[in-house]
């Protein structure tokens, strides 16, 4: 349990980090650390293919393509536009509502009883999969179709300006 | 234009056909040429100062001061060479030979101090056409290499020849 | 796990290290002198005989070279790029089964870190967590040919993770299982995956060979177009350290190749031979080195062979003929698995 707060404690270090960090590579490279403590939350849950997969997914390509894309704009402080009055105030009602939001929330929140799961190997490879392929088939099939979906979009964005031009 | 040498080849370039484009075989091949080299063509490496090269009939290399059948040092001191000399490579102090020594010094005068600067010496063998007594020649090894300027000026106990009884 | 367990487990993780090390050092002198045979000449042959300390002289050449951080990089991101690099090369050793169990008295000797049921997905994580290292260094040099280098790797490697995935899917169809444990033990005698799985072993290799940076994929570090790639301003010991990387990388994409293809420590006629079960567990362990070195050579007599792609032809390669490629070996295993069934 004590790994379980110590964890939990980095996690929420390292993502305060990664808003304050004024550097936005520094706050990517945060944000890495962020995930890797996630990951080992699950395997510290038993779950292993949801933190392998944590691990390659999002540590290994998502933030490899976020700092790839960062690398590649002029982060200089000059090129940084002005932030108008406006979004500043519609950045303050948003963080307020998301505040109210969550000290609503946790004030109704009461000590529920902990969740024992009936197998705790659940979250292995091979039960995992048994229950995707079985119970939760049509949800899986269904992202998978929604991936598609954005797939098709991106090819579609990427093709749309040879029509005009052509 | 019709051609006149009758040498002219019509270069055709079809599309590569499947095989050639899928690369393999010519990378196949390639392996294979590759692995010929390694396994069976000799090195052609010389391991130099152990083994040296045959250096060519007209090879300029470091000089030497040339003696006569008697072991007498031919040099007279003319200063020829070091006129002759585009690099300004050779100086020289000349003197008297004393009653005695004609059994080191051929004629009369002879260099006290003759002193060739490798540095800047070009091998380009003027010195050796200069001399009207054939006492210097450019038919020794190659330069050897060394740390300090001044050990690249060379003197008479680099550069005359060996004694004959020795 | 008692007191026991966990001393012989360390004790395995420092051998393993060691060897690893030893492997990527020796691997820098094979390299010379390979490319020196197939280039026709002798190479290294000063230091000791045949130049067999060649690596103890370039290893404290490197250690006494000074150390330049360049003035406007980002020094500890700057630090942290060569580290990660060794680090991530490292930790793959950890899943990959050396061989089978030493039984020495009474006690059970594996001969595998840990194996974990994940193994290969793991083993996928390490592979891209690489290029932070090299992204990293690439961003903190401050560089634009550093930069450049970073941003090769970056793509390189993701474009190429996708076709080594999906090769391995194939691979997992056939096994049924994700500990590389088992799946060595599956390919016994002769039943050597590569059988099976020729063309995802193909996409494999070529992946491999993208990954670790290798020609002739070495894009990230193109001397005529780049000067050093990402570590043109790294010098000393860390410098040392990306070199030192790529050749345990080398090291460890070979073991894994094969163990998943070419039967890890199973070599044929393995148990007729009459042999006692620790000796057979020990001549594995040297067959599956013998694999590994070999791939370690076939890694460098590509390398003098092949020259470099153009980056385009690389993307082309990745995208338009490895991905489609892996994906119909995918449906094939699938009907044929079916059809077998």
């Amino acid at each position: 349990m004590s790994i379980f707060y110590f964890i939990a404690f980095l996690s929420i270090l390292f993502a305060v980090l990664v808003i304050s960090a004024k550097n936005p590579v520094h706050s990517i490279l945060y944000l890495v650390l962020t995930f890797f403590t996630f990951t080992i939350q699950y395997i510290l849950l038993n779950a292993q293919f949801l933190a392998i997969v944590n691990f390659i997914v999002y540590m290994g390509a998502i933030l490899v393509l976020f700092l790839y894309t960062l690398m590649l704009i002029n982060l200089n402080k000059d090129s940084e536009p002005m932030k108008t009055n406006l979004v500043k105030i519609a950045a303050v009602l948003g963080g307020g509502c998301l505040l109210v939001v969550l000290v609503g929330a946790l004030k109704v929140l009461g000590i529920s009883q902990p969740v024992i799961l009936k197998n705790p190997d659940l979250g292995l490879v091979k039960n995992l999969g048994k229950v995707l392929f079985n119970e939760f088939l049509l949800p899986f099939e269904v992202s998978s179709l929604l991936l598609l979906s954005a797939m098709v979009g991106a090819v579609l964005l990427a093709t749309k300006d040879k029509k005009t031009t052509a | 234009m019709e051609s006149l040498s009758n040498r002219r080849k019509v270069l055709e370039s079809k599309p590569l056909n499947f095989w050639e484009r899928a690369y393999l075989p010519a990378i196949v091949k390639g392996l294979g040429i590759t692995m010929k080299h390694f396994l069976f063509t000799k090195a052609v490496t010389i391991s130099y100062p152990e083994q040296k090269r045959e250096f060519s009939e007209n090879f300029r290399g470091m000089h030497s001061l040339k003696r006569d059948e008697h072991g007498r040092e031919r040099c007279t001191a003319c200063g020829l060479c070091a006129l002759s000399c585009p690099a300004e490579a050779i100086t020289m102090i000349s003197a008297e030979r004393k009653p005695g020594e004609e059994n080191l010094y051929r004629e009369e005068k002879y260099a006290a101090v003759y002193e060739i600067n490798m540095l800047r010496c070009i091998f380009c063998g003027l010195c050796e056409e200069a001399c009207p007594k054939e006492a210097i020649y450019l038919d020794g090894d190659i330069v050897p290499s060394d740390y300090l300027r001044k050990d690249f000026i060379y003197g008479k106990d680099k550069l005359v020849e060996a004694p004959l009884n020795q | 796990m008692g007191t026991t367990d966990i001393i012989v487990k360390f004790i395995l993780i420092v051998i393993i290290f060691l060897i690893s090390l030893v492997v990527a050092m020796y691997s820098t002198y094979a390299e010379r002198k390979i490319a020196a045979f197939f280039q026709d000449r002798l190479g290294p042959s000063r230091a000791g005989p045949f130049g067999i300390l060649q690596p103890v002289a370039d290893g404290t050449k490197m250690f006494l070279k000074e150390e330049i951080i360049p003035a406007n990089s980002s020094k500890f991101l700057f630090i942290v790029g060569p580290s990660l690099a060794i680090m991530t090369a490292c930790i793959g050793s950890a899943v990959i089964p050396w061989g089978q169990t030493l039984v020495i008295g009474s006690y059970h000797l594996d001969l595998q870190v840990t194996d974990i049921n994940v193994g290969v997905l793991y083993l996928f994580g390490v592979v891209s967590l690489g290029v932070y290292g090299v992204m990293i260094g690439g961003w903190a040099s401050n560089n634009k040919y550093s930069l450049l280098g970073a941003i090769r790797a970056a793509s390189q490697n993701i474009s190429y993770e996708i076709a080594m995935g999906l090769s391995i899917i194939a691979l997992l169809m056939t096994t049924g299982t994700l500990s590389l444990k088992e799946i060595a033990a599956q390919q016994h005698g002769w039943h050597w995956n590569v059988v099976y799985q020729p063309l995802g072993f193909l996409i494999f290799i070529i992946c491999a060979f993208a990954e670790t940076n290798r020609s002739p994929f070495d894009l990230p570090e193109c001397e005529t177009e780049l000067v050093g790639g990402y570590h043109t301003e790294y010098s000393s010991m860390k410098l040392g350290f990306y070199l030192f990387a790529e050749y345990i990388n080398m090291f460890i994409s070979s073991a894994v190749m094969s163990t998943l293809y070419f039967g890890g420590y199973n070599f044929p006629f393995m148990h007729s031979l009459g042999l006692s079960d620790n000796w057979v567990t020990i001549l594995g362990v040297v067959a599956l080195f013998a694999k590994i070195f070999f791939f370690i050579f076939f890694f460098m007599w590509v390398r003098w062979t092949i020259p470099r792609f153009r980056y385009d032809q690389l993307m082309d390669l990745g995208w338009k003929t490895l991905i489609p490629l892996a994906i119909a070996n995918i449906v094939i295993t699938g009907i044929v698995l079916t059809l077998i069934k």
